[in-house]
């Protein structure tokens, strides 16, 4: 095989794991927008805090300490103990599921029929609120999250790939990231779970119920409150998930929070209202944006990852704006 | 204590007043009471207040702004003001909205399943009364695993009623099933409506336009217009009384009614409120 082969196929893998990514990120819109037409601008701001919270407890920090230490003069910072990183993993997503509970009880709830703009506006502020309770909480400094998994190139794919190049080719294997690879798995699993928690059990088929119609599913006794809690709770969990895998690759910190920028052309291509094709959809940018780096970017003078997946978003506005996969509405003739 | 209340009589809606967003009054005193094991017709034509009834009874009202501002609504004797839609389901009261509301992307089979939502008597017993649904609408097992959205107007509102059903319901609020419907699938919803009642023992209280049908099929009938009772009676005596012969059956020993007769009936017909 071709060095050029076997680069253009590293390229395309480094893509598709790119493109789980970001998968990750657009699930939790769509999760949260199909089940309640809110689009949460604040699921970048919880990926972030779902991380925060993570480290925060793992290393035994005093949440508030910055505060507590203000106001009383004391000198707290840590607990003095480090959670194992499964206890702590578990606390987070329990911290998540409060929050969504909070958020429907002191926010959604008081904007039931309201404007979808008006509830746009609320998860705006929601997310201003969040970053500075992040902040306040687990304080405003750089972290890194080590949650045991794998990282950096995997050399036993170095030396498999090398041998496939031609004899005397000047090729040194490819570089996969483990952390990657484990992202990809882990991602992989959870969408299968959804999937079949949204298909085949009772609350998951009364989650798409309230998805259809919200007046029809109160009608049979669905409670949308019980319903709305679940689904940001689920959200929050993705999130948690989200900001665990970037959080491991780039460092906790308030950069973490616009990887929801990346999620949105994501959306575009794959449909707001479709868990497919979320996945889809950052596959295609994932693959889409490294090919292009790739292939045309040296001749345009690099950096086209930084718009490519925007344009293609643009394209798809104007040629099919419902996405790939986005809900058709069902007319019948 | 004197007890008022009949215990033949399910239902109660005593002289309820209806606010829309706080200042569209829909319902300007409304009473009428639903016997056990009946079939109770709610008439009138668009705008008269039925669906708002239906919707009060069931409580779906807060949900579109709506609120009782006066009266009292009683099942059972118990008041049901500060019961949310899914606490009346279980206490057997359940609405079949206007215009079917399927969920559309969900197969029939599902559609059916979200009615036993609040059920907890476990697999077995939804599971009997998924057959009980189908031995009603055949159709309904025929079209099971289509996505509810494909199936025609007549399934999907057989599927909203299934649906009604599978929460093992005592009162099935049911809102304008004819509605769009051809009128042989009338006669033959109707039909079920009627059979559901004598064997199932599910009491109804129908709201619906299509006066000649539901005074055919139903045991007492309320007329309602403009947030308003004007007349009540068994069906039967309904059928044959002049004024709902002329106003709403559009029979009249005169023969047919020109237009400007129309309206001038249309004045008249506040002789009542």
């Amino acid at each position: 095989m071709s060095p050029t082969f076997l680069y253009t196929l590293e390229v395309i893998l480094n893509g598709l794991m790119a493109g789980v990514m970001y998968a990750l990120v657009a699930l939790g819109f769509v999760l949260i927008f199909k089940a309640s037409g809110i689009f949460n601008y604040a699921q970048g701001v919880m990926a972030l805090f779902a991380a925060l919270t993570l480290v925060g407890i793992q290393q035994g920090q005093v949440p508030f300490a910055h505060l507590i230490n203000a106001v009383f003069g004391t000198e707290v910072r840590d607990f003095g103990w480090t959670v194992p990183t499964l206890l702590a993993i578990l606390l987070a997503l329990g911290v998540m599921v409060l929050f969504a509970w909070a958020v429907n009880a002191l926010v959604l709830r008081h904007l039931v029929n309201q404007a979808p703009i008006i509830l746009f506006m609320a998860t705006i502020g929601l997310a201003y609120f969040m970053e500075g309770l992040g902040d306040l909480m687990w304080g405003s400094d750089l972290k890194t999250l080590d949650v045991g998994l794998p990282s950096g190139g995997s050399f036993w794919l170095e030396d498999v790939t090398r041998g496939w190049a031609a004899e005397g080719a000047d090729y040194y294997g490819m570089y996969i990231d483990l952390l990657d690879v484990w992202a990809t798995v882990i991602a992989v699993a959870l969408v299968a779970a959804l999937m079949l928690f949204s298909q085949y059990t009772r609350t998951g088929r009364a989650l798409r119920a309230v998805a259809d119609d919200h007046q029809a599913a109160l009608s049979v006794g669905i409670s949308l409150r019980v319903i709305w809690v679940i689904v940001w709770s689920i959200a929050g969990f993705v999130a948690l998930v989200a900001g665990i895998m970037w959080g491991a690759k780039l460092g906790v910190q308030f950069s973490l929070s616009l990887i929801a920028l990346k999620a949105l052309p994501v959306l575009m291509l794959g449909g707001f209202t479709s868990i497919p094709g979320a996945i889809v959809g950052g596959l295609i940018i994932g693959v889409g944006e490294k090919l292009f780096e790739f292939s045309v970017g040296p001749l345009i003078g690099g950096a086209t990852e930084n718009w490519f997946a925007y344009v293609l978003a643009l394209l798809f506005l104007v040629f099919r704006p419902q996405g790939l996969f986005g809900e058709r509405i069902i007319e019948r003739v | 204590m004197f007890d008022r209340t009949d215990d033949r009589q399910l239902l109660e809606v005593n002289n309820i007043e209806v606010i829309y967003n706080h200042v569209i009054l829909v319902l300007k005193g409304v009473s009428l009471s639903v016997p056990k094991g009946g079939i109770t017709a709610l008439l009138g034509g668009n705008g008269a207040g039925k669906t708002t009834t239906l919707k009060a009874i069931s409580n779906l009202l807060q949900s579109e702004r709506g609120e009782i501002t006066k009266g009292s609504i009683l099942y059972h004797g118990q008041p049901v003001a500060n019961l949310s839609p899914s606490d009346l389901v279980r206490k057997g009261v359940i609405q079949v909205m206007e215009g079917r509301h399927c969920f559309e992307h969900l197969t029939v089979e599902e559609n059916l399943m979200t009615g036993a939502y609040t059920r907890r008597d476990g697999r077995a017993a939804v599971e009997a009364d998924l057959e009980l649904v189908y031995s009603y609408f055949p159709r309904l097992k025929e079209r099971r695993r289509s996505q509810a959205g494909y199936t025609s107007g007549g399934e999907q509102q057989m599927c909203a009623i299934g649906r009604a059903l599978m929460s093992r319901p005592e009162t099935i609020l049911l809102d304008e099933p004819s509605m769009g419907l051809a009128p042989q699938l009338v006669e033959e919803i109707f039909g079920i409506v009627r059979s559901l009642n004598e064997n199932e023992g599910v009491s109804f209280l129908l709201a619906e336009q299509n006066t000649n049908v539901a005074l055919r099929f139903a045991h007492y009938g309320y007329i309602l217009e403009s947030g308003r009772v004007v007349m009540d009676g068994p069906a039967a005596e309904l059928r044959e009384n002049p004024d709902v012969k002329e106003f709403y059956l559009g029979m009249s020993d005169s023969g047919r009614k020109s237009f400007r007769d129309v309206r001038s009936y249309r004045r008249r017909k506040r002789w009542l409120s």
